[in-house]
């Protein structure tokens, strides 16, 4: 009797975990939307063009240099991974960093390569190369789900990057979620509001008429409320983004994407 | 300045084949301004040429209202094997080149 109790009291209690899990997420697994789908056909069209998507051309360029040796080992990426290892690695960024514990995005990882194990300078943000880099290995996860993890040391990166997003900010006072979450599929002028995922990331904007990064973006609606905008690479965008990621958990990576 | 073309490897003679190019190219305006206020100077690819087997079968003249990274596409006749040669140029006088050949059947 007791212990049938027992198991009914662990099973009430995974029960109310598993709400307070579903409750965690804005929107339910089953209603995910990537951003291409609020795109009108003909935008949707180009992204999945392999060919006219110019984005493209920032993931040709990465494949070059991802073969070029730098720095003062000269030693090329591709000196150290087989290019099929790739495959997948983007879709577990953001993702701690085993050497250091520390949270890093996809960018911050090549970065890290750069400066630790060729001896190179690191790439500045939004630059042409890391922009390339970036879009190249995002690629070769075209079509796999985003599965970030939030176990372990990265849990408190997650919480973090929780409180942003719902933090409400700048002049129109306005959190992530209540946009993205609560008010998707509804209009903001001549837009859309989307459900705000990084999927597609690096991704090509016509408004910037380049690739940009998923920080440049998060900047551009920062800038959009009238919040401030904090510096390229800084703590509670990283951490923003591992929100992000598992907020789009299971949604496929569509880079280059490109978007309004 | 890098770019992409996309024509098919091989064609049978008198096929219609479809040509796509797509340019990395800024094509700064001439209208905008930078973060200090000063206007940046235009600088558009201005035309861009297709050659195939030495023959003009292709000509562009782009202007200001062209968004970057251009992308064109175009018809013509697959007549002979050999090569398509793309150039172009923007107004600082920088000049792109492509080829790609093509195997023509029948």
């Amino acid at each position: 009797m007791r212990r049938a109790r027992a198991r009914l009291a662990l099973a009430a209690a995974a029960l109310a975990a598993g709400v307070v899990l579903a409750q965690e997420r804005g929107i339910p697994p089953g209603e995910l939307k990537s951003g291409s789908a609020f795109l009108g056909s003909d935008l949707r069209a180009l992204q999945n063009d392999d060919f006219a998507n110019p984005g493209m051309l920032w993931v040709e360029r990465g494949e070059k240099l991802w073969r070029e040796p730098a720095g003062k080992k000269n030693l090329a990426c591709a000196g150290c991974h087989k290019d099929s290892s790739m495959r997948g690695v983007a879709a577990r960024y953001p993702r701690i960093d085993a050497a250091s514990a520390k949270l890093l995005n996809l960018e911050g990882r090549i970065n890290r390569c750069r400066t630790e194990r060729m001896g190179a300078e690191p790439l500045r943000y939004e630059s042409d190369d890391l922009l390339a880099l970036t879009a190249y290995l995002a690629r070769q996860s075209l079509g796999l789900p985003v599965a970030t993890s939030i176990d372990g040391a990265a849990r408190a990166h997650f919480e973090t990057g929780r409180a942003s997003y719902h933090r409400r900010r700048g002049q129109m006072n306005l959190s992530c979620g209540q946009c993205h979450d609560a008010n998707w599929g509804k209009r903001l002028l001549s837009e859309t509001i989307s459900q705000g995922h990084p999927n597609a990331y690096p991704a090509y904007r016509l408004d910037w008429q380049t690739i940009g990064s998923l920080q440049r973006r998060i900047r551009a609606c920062l800038s959009g409320i009238r919040a401030e905008m904090l510096p390229y690479g800084s703590q509670e965008y990283l951490d923003l983004e591992l929100f992000l990621a598992w907020r789009a958990q299971g949604l496929p990576i569509e880079t280059p994407g490109v978007r309004r | 300045m890098g770019a992409r073309i996309q024509i098919p490897r091989e064609a049978r003679r008198g096929d219609v084949i479809e040509i796509r190019i797509l340019i990395q190219h800024p094509m700064e305006t001439g209208y905008r301004h930078d973060d200090v206020g000063h206007l940046i100077k235009r600088n558009v690819i201005n035309v861009l040429y297709c050659r195939y087997n030495g023959v003009e079968v292709f000509r562009a003249d782009l202007s200001s209202g062209i968004s970057a990274n251009p992308y064109v596409q175009f018809y013509t006749v697959a007549e002979a094997s050999g090569e398509f040669e793309f150039t172009w140029i923007d107004d600082e006088g920088e000049q792109g080149l492509e080829r790609q050949s093509i195997v023509v059947k029948g």
